[in-house]
Parts: C-alpha cells; structure tokens; sequence
C-alpha cells in the first residue's frame, strides 16, 4: 500500500503504480494537464515510466480562466 | 508617426511574433465558457490569459475544459501567475504552465504583495523575473505604475512590461497617466496597462498615451452584457491607437473658430 499526497488530497494506492496509471485511474487519460512530483516538474515523457512512491507529493494542474 | 498615412501601423510584436490585435483579454470571471469564447471572439484579441490550477479530483472527465474552447492553436496563451504571493511560487507555476502548454514559454508573472490591494510586490518580482529569464522563460510582467521598477525589469530581461492603470479588478481607469508616460518614454519593450481599465474610454486613454496595448479581464466579464463589452474594447482600442497616431491637436485655453470670418454677409 502506498500513501501519497495528490492536489493536497492523503490518498492510498494499493500495489505498484505509474503517473500513467494513476491519470488513468482519475479519469484524465488524454486530459491537458501538467504533472508535479515533489515540487519538481514531471515531463509527459517520463509519465508511463515514473512509478510512484510512498510519501510522494503530486500536482496534478490544468488550464483554467483567469486575468 | 507622421510617416504613417491612415490604416497602417506598426504591428505589436511580442517575442518576434506579430499580433493584429492590441487588446489582450482575460478568461476569469465568465459565467460560463460558451460565454467565454463568445466574448473572447468579440474582443479580437489574439493573445489570452489563463490561470493555473489543481485540477479538480471529482470532476466529471467529460466536463468541458477552458483548452477546448479557446484553443491554443487560434489563440497566444499566456499562462499567468495570479494567486502567488512569493516568487518561488511563482517561477514554480510557470514551470508547469510550460509543461501544460508542450513548451510554450511566453508568461505573464504577477507576484502580488496583498490581498485587498492585489498591488504587485516589486521585491518578489523582480527575483521571480530573474530566475524565469534564466530558466528561457519569455516573461510579460504585471507590476506597479513605477517607472524605476518598470525599467528594471526591462534591463533584467522581461519582453514586455505591463503597469496597472488601478488595482486589479477596481475599474477605476488609469489614475496615474504621468506614471504611465514616464515609462513609455524610458522604455524600449512594449509597455501594456494590464488592470484597472473599467469601461471603453479607460482603455483609450491608454492607447492614446502611446501604450502598446491593453490588458484587461474584469472590465469585459463583469459588464451586463459582457459579448457587447468585448466589441466596445476592440474598438476603443482601436480608436485610441488611431488617436495616438494620427497626433491630437494642441489644447488651447481660448476659442478658435471652425467657420471662416471672410463672406459673412451681417
């Protein structure tokens, strides 16, 4: 079982998982969106080979209306 | 300017690319986004802004996403930076829009200072502006009327600058056009009045004072009728620029008459 923190959110992930898979869990498969990883920038890249670990911080960010 | 005969101008160039449209338009504060794009479309603008923001974990995956109707192939996107109160979150916000936007490296970074006032902190601008240039970030940069400040963050390497007219979302127009000329006059990048235009003539004045462009969100989405806004500013920017290069005519204290003396006949 893994602990992450998701958009400041405590989740639990059971087993090994990819950013790919945790968008993909999340209803964000071919979404627009950025992915950050412990407050560092995760490439699109590098989502499917990125697997998650406990205690990872993520922010998952889109576009949204603004001035 | 005198050089120019009527309908032709230099265009604005923003990062070696040509814009058409002086107007640059927000995408905050709309009722909806069919009301969004409509207003966005009825501006002209070329160049809009965005905001970026965790997406929501509930949401439904189908629901419609602010990309799918102002598509960054038809529009300039300029991610900004509104929210950020240091520059660390800043410069770190700017990095995702970059990543969010395959690349695209244009910004518009606003570090602000205070919640009530929104007036930008200069301090923590002029460090996240730093940091950014380095990272090759093209940075459009939201500060104060200060024309010390405005020429700083030129000589730090932002390719353009944009004074407020009056605190964000206010509508009170530009309350210092001195401020605002002085920095037109020192400045070699394109000098915007991003925030406090309220209605169309705010948005001449600062065409007519040479600006480059304007900025705006608030004066179009919180108008009743925020589509007929959206035409009112094009074209108020449009007649300012106009205004601007066709030279006004001096003020004088006293009367001068339209009509000729000569062949009067009483």
């Amino acid at each position: 079982m893994l602990n992450i923190q998701l958009n400041g959110e405590r989740r639990e992930l059971e087993g090994s998982v990819s950013v790919t898979e945790l968008l993909d869990r999340l209803g964000f498969t071919g979404k627009r969106l950025a992915v950050e990883l412990n407050k560092e920038i995760l490439p699109k890249s590098l989502h499917a080979t990125t697997m998650l670990n406990d205690g990872d911080i993520i922010e998952v960010v889109g576009a949204v209306g603004g001035g | 300017m005198t050089q120019n005969t009527p309908g032709q101008d230099k265009p604005l160039i923003i990062a070696g690319k040509t814009y058409s449209s002086r107007l640059l338009v927000g995408t905050g504060k709309y009722k909806d986004l069919d009301e969004t794009a409509r207003a966005i479309e009825a501006s002209g603008a070329d160049i809009v802004t965005m905001a970026v923001r965790r997406t929501n974990l509930g949401q439904n995956p189908d629901e419609p996403n602010l990309l799918d109707v102002i598509s960054p192939e038809r529009y300039t996107l300029l991610p900004n930076t509104a929210g950020c109160y240091t520059a660390d979150d800043a410069v770190r916000t700017c990095r995702l829009a970059r990543e969010l936007l395959d690349g695209h490296n244009l910004v518009k970074l606003e570090v602000l200072g205070d919640q009530k006032t929104l007036y930008p902190d200069v301090v923590q601008t002029l460090k996240a502006a730093e940091q950014l240039v380095k990272e090759e970030f093209q940075v459009m940069v939201y500060t104060s009327d200060d024309p010390l400040v405005a020429r700083q963050l030129e000589e730090i390497g932002c390719i353009a600058v944009m004074p407020l007219g009056a605190p964000i979302g206010s509508g009170l127009g530009i309350r210092n056009p001195y401020n605002i000329r002085i920095i037109l006059e020192n400045a070699k990048v394109p000098i915007l009045v991003d925030a406090g235009v309220g209605t169309a003539s705010d948005a001449t004045v600062a065409m007519e004072m040479g600006c480059d462009g304007v900025l705006m969100n608030t004066a179009i989405a919180a108008a009743q009728d925020p589509v007929r806004m959206a035409r009112a500013m094009r074209l108020a920017v449009e007649s300012g620029r106009d205004a601007y290069l066709a030279g006004r005519m001096p003020r004088k204290l006293y009367a001068s008459a339209s009509s000729p003396i000569d062949g009067t006949f009483f």
